[in-house]
């Protein structure tokens, strides 16, 4: 159907030169997310810079060496400048570096950025989603914070940088540099940087292939690591506040790109605020996104080689899903019937057994009635007897004092059965 | 109200190249934020997304339906200022009228103020033109799902296209006769199935048979039919994100649409200036004078304003109701198939 495109020349102004400023205003309505991730160890100014970069006072009580584990700690702030909303979202690592046994430091990070990854793609999956108000939490750059020990990256910074350098874009830092002198400055960022390449750690290269940024790229990618300073502390220096460490041989300024590379790194981090925001979701969310789904099953091409979609296979797995849960409920009905009828025969059986019972008792009653019916008339056969002998005594006066005796006996017969 | 006065106005002065708009957005820091906590350069992002989106282009799909001889060509050919459609691309006038809807889509690239833009024009002759007419949306309906399904397709896939190509309909322009009385059951049958699947504009054809008063009482009619039965065109009301947006549209819901339309590709002299309008014993309609008809409203409305919008709702909106749809479909495959077995596109 479409496929001639011609190119054709406009005979006047039609006007859709407007839609980028369209799509501004849009945009600007939305507002902006911004997701920085900080590792660093305790102590190395994740803080102090986070809040010289962006000139906020924002608050983030220190921590303790004594953790048992890496956490991370998340704060979201909403910024503006001039009409742009911006939400920035700061993940510091707390205990960073702390324990004994470091083996393990990296992966509550790891799992952290997976788990972002992982809400995005479940929103994305969703069948009734909604993609375009979704607040993205997804880390778009990393601040790795290294120590100035002057010699070399640790261990722990080779292994941590290793293992998340497929899954975020990482920006080399060496923090508190002012500890470290020019000279000394210099031959360590080199030597951070080959010790890069040689181990294979894709760090995040500032774009080049736009003319207009593309020399002060080139420049800035020669500056990583950048030596940055920071500090929450503001110092009068000329009858105003400045953001500077001072000391008793002079004062370092902050925001003096001679003293720190910390201006340069924000001026990096805000030009090229966008390129991050579009490596994340087009490099690495897909490269996450891709190996999850080939770890539920899914797959581009089916057994046969054919073709298979993510939409056949998600649809061939409701179904087989689908009739999972018919077979279980079928199973639930059936054990339910089932425990109904036992509980009837139940009943049934405690129902005959009651009725055995009253039939025995009944019969037990009318065993006890006859007996005590014969008592009855045993009873009453004597009585009658008595009332026969009494009636016979008093017909016979004259003997009298025999008769006592008689008399006697009949009247403790007679208190016999009276009683 | 401001820039919508300014814009009349440059419809005046239409032939003379304008200078580009200035941007609504001010790109430097401005006044006491700045100085009070120090500049850090965060507004820059809107420069950086600007480049960005100047670099990779724009798509934009326009769809125009209605019965044959409404001026639906030359219509798209004034608004977008060149030779756009397919009566210049090789469709001969003289050709009968399909005996089915077709749809003809043919992409152009264009380029303006450093801007490029691929504008695809999706044609659809036959639309209305049958004796019987029923059901004559349903291939066009079927065309729109199908863009949707391709979409999907590219979304959905494990390995995926950096910039999946867009070939939805954003916006579908519906050709209204202007016969004064009302609108006519096709019309209604047509605007409430598409109604829910893409953004409509509908839009008087030929306004140039009706005077002022007819005009006006034509529009009311129209608008009351579209009302009652219950046709939400764009801008629809539930969308309206906030009470700017809210009040804009309101105004262009109950006042302006639908726009009634005069098209033409030729020009001719009116006090010494060079006007695109059409000649008549009686006088030359310009077209893009507002006191002649409201073909300026309409090329401002869907080019100069809404048109990130339109293709907005199409992605945010109509796509998704397509996508939730399909997804909850209980297995089975859609009874249309775009691909063959050939194309080795078995996907769906």
């Amino acid at each position: 159907q479409n496929d001639d495109c011609r190119t054709l020349s406009l005979s006047a102004h039609v006007g859709f030169d407007s839609l980028p400023d369209q799509l501004m205003k849009k945009s600007i309505k939305q507002g902006f997310c911004f997701n920085i991730l900080c590792i660093g160890e305790t102590g190395i100014g994740k803080s102090a810079l986070i809040n010289s970069l962006f000139n906020r006072d924002f608050e983030d009580p220190p921590s303790t060496h004594f953790l048992p584990s890496v956490q991370l700690r998340t704060q979201t702030y909403e910024l503006q400048e001039s009409n742009v909303l911006l939400k920035l979202t700061i993940v510091n690592t707390v205990g960073f570096g702390d324990q004994m046994n470091k083996g393990d430091s990296y992966q509550p990070i790891v799992e952290y950025i997976d788990a972002q990854f992982e809400a995005y793609l479940q929103e994305e999956l969703k069948i009734i989603r909604s993609l375009f108000s979704y607040h993205d939490t997804r880390i778009h750059v990393c601040l790795y914070f290294i120590s100035p020990t002057g010699r070399s990256l640790k261990t722990l910074d080779l292994l941590t940088m290793r293992s998340l350098d497929s899954k975020v874009n990482i920006i080399p830092i060496i923090g508190k540099a002012d500890s470290i002198s020019k000279t000394e400055l210099q031959e360590f960022k080199s030597k951070i940087m080959s010790e890069l390449v040689s181990n294979g750690i894709q760090i995040y290269q500032f774009p080049t292939d736009d003319e207009t940024v593309s020399e002060i790229n080139t420049i800035t990618n020669g500056h990583l690591p950048f030596a940055v300073v920071g500090s929450t502390e503001k110092v009068n220096i000329g009858n105003k506040m400045v953001r500077a460490r001072q000391y008793p041989w002079g004062i370092v300024k902050v925001e003096n790109e001679n003293h720190c590379d910390t201006v340069k790194l924000r001026k990096m981090l805000c030009t090229n605020m966008e390129d991050l925001r579009e490596k994340t979701h087009a490099q690495h969310y897909e490269l996450y996104r891709r190996c999850r789904l080939e770890e539920l099953g899914f797959r581009d091409i089916g057994p046969k080689t054919k073709p298979v979609s993510l939409q056949e296979a998600y649809e061939a797995k409701r179904h087989k899903f689908y009739l999972e849960l018919q077979r279980k409920e079928e199973r639930i009905k059936q054990r339910f019937v089932q425990r109904v009828k036992d509980k009837a025969a139940m009943l049934k059986e405690a129902e005959q057994k009651v009725q055995t019972k009253f039939e025995c008792l009944t019969l037990m009653h009318q065993e006890e009635e006859l007996k005590l019916e014969e008592e009855k008339k045993v009873l009453e056969d004597e009585i009658a007897e008595f009332i026969e002998k009494k009636a016979t005594a008093e017909l016979l006066p004259s003997q009298a004092p025999v008769s006592t005796p008689v008399v006697n006996l009949k009247r403790q017969e007679l208190q016999k059965v009276s009683a | 109200a401001g820039p919508v006065e300014s814009k009349k106005e440059a419809a005046m002065s239409e032939l003379v190249p304008e200078p580009r708009q200035k941007p609504v957005v001010p790109m430097k820091p401005m006044g006491i934020n700045a100085s009070l906590l120090g500049y850090i350069g965060i507004d820059t992002i809107i420069e950086q997304m600007r480049k960005k989106t100047m670099k990779t282009g724009f798509d934009f799909n326009i769809m125009v339906v209605g019965q044959s001889g409404l001026g639906k060509s030359t219509l798209v050919n004034t608004l977008f200022k060149s030779q756009v459609s397919r009566k210049s691309s090789g469709w001969n006038r003289e050709e009968k009228i399909p005996k089915t809807v077709e749809i003809k889509a043919i992409g152009h690239v264009i380029e303006e103020g450093g801007v490029k833009m691929k504008l695809t024009v999706i044609d659809t002759p036959g639309f209305g033109d049958q004796i019987n007419n029923e059901n004559c949306w349903e291939p066009i309906e079927k065309y729109i799902n199908e863009q949707y399904e391709k979409f999907l397709k590219e979304e959905v896939n494990i390995a995926r296209k950096k910039r999946i190509p867009d070939t939805r309909v954003h916006c579908c322009l519906y050709f209204i006769s202007p016969t004064g009385h009302s609108l006519r059951p096709l019309d209604l049958e047509f605007m409430k199935h598409l109604s829910k699947v893409v953004n409509i504009i509908p839009v008087i054809a030929k306004a140039d048979t009706m005077t002022l008063e007819e005009k006006t009482e034509f529009k009311q009619r129209v608008r009351k039919e579209l009302e009652v039965n219950g046709i939400e065109f764009y801008p629809q009301k539930e969308f309206d994100e906030d009470l700017e947006d809210k009040t804009e549209n309101d105004k262009i819901r109950q006042e302006s649409m639908p726009f009634a339309v005069v098209g033409s590709d030729k020009e001719y002299q009116v006090n010494g200036k060079r006007v695109l309008g059409r000649k008549t014993p009686w006088g030359i309609i310009e077209v893009e004078n507002l006191s002649h008809c409201e073909f300026a409203l309409l090329r401002d409305f869907v080019i100069r304003t809404h048109l990130q919008d339109l293709k907005e709702v199409t992605h945010n909106i109509h796509y998704e109701t397509y996508r939730a749809k399909r997804l909850n479909d209980n297995g089975g495959l859609p009874p249309m198939t775009v691909e063959t077995e050939e194309n080795h596109e078995s996907n769906l």
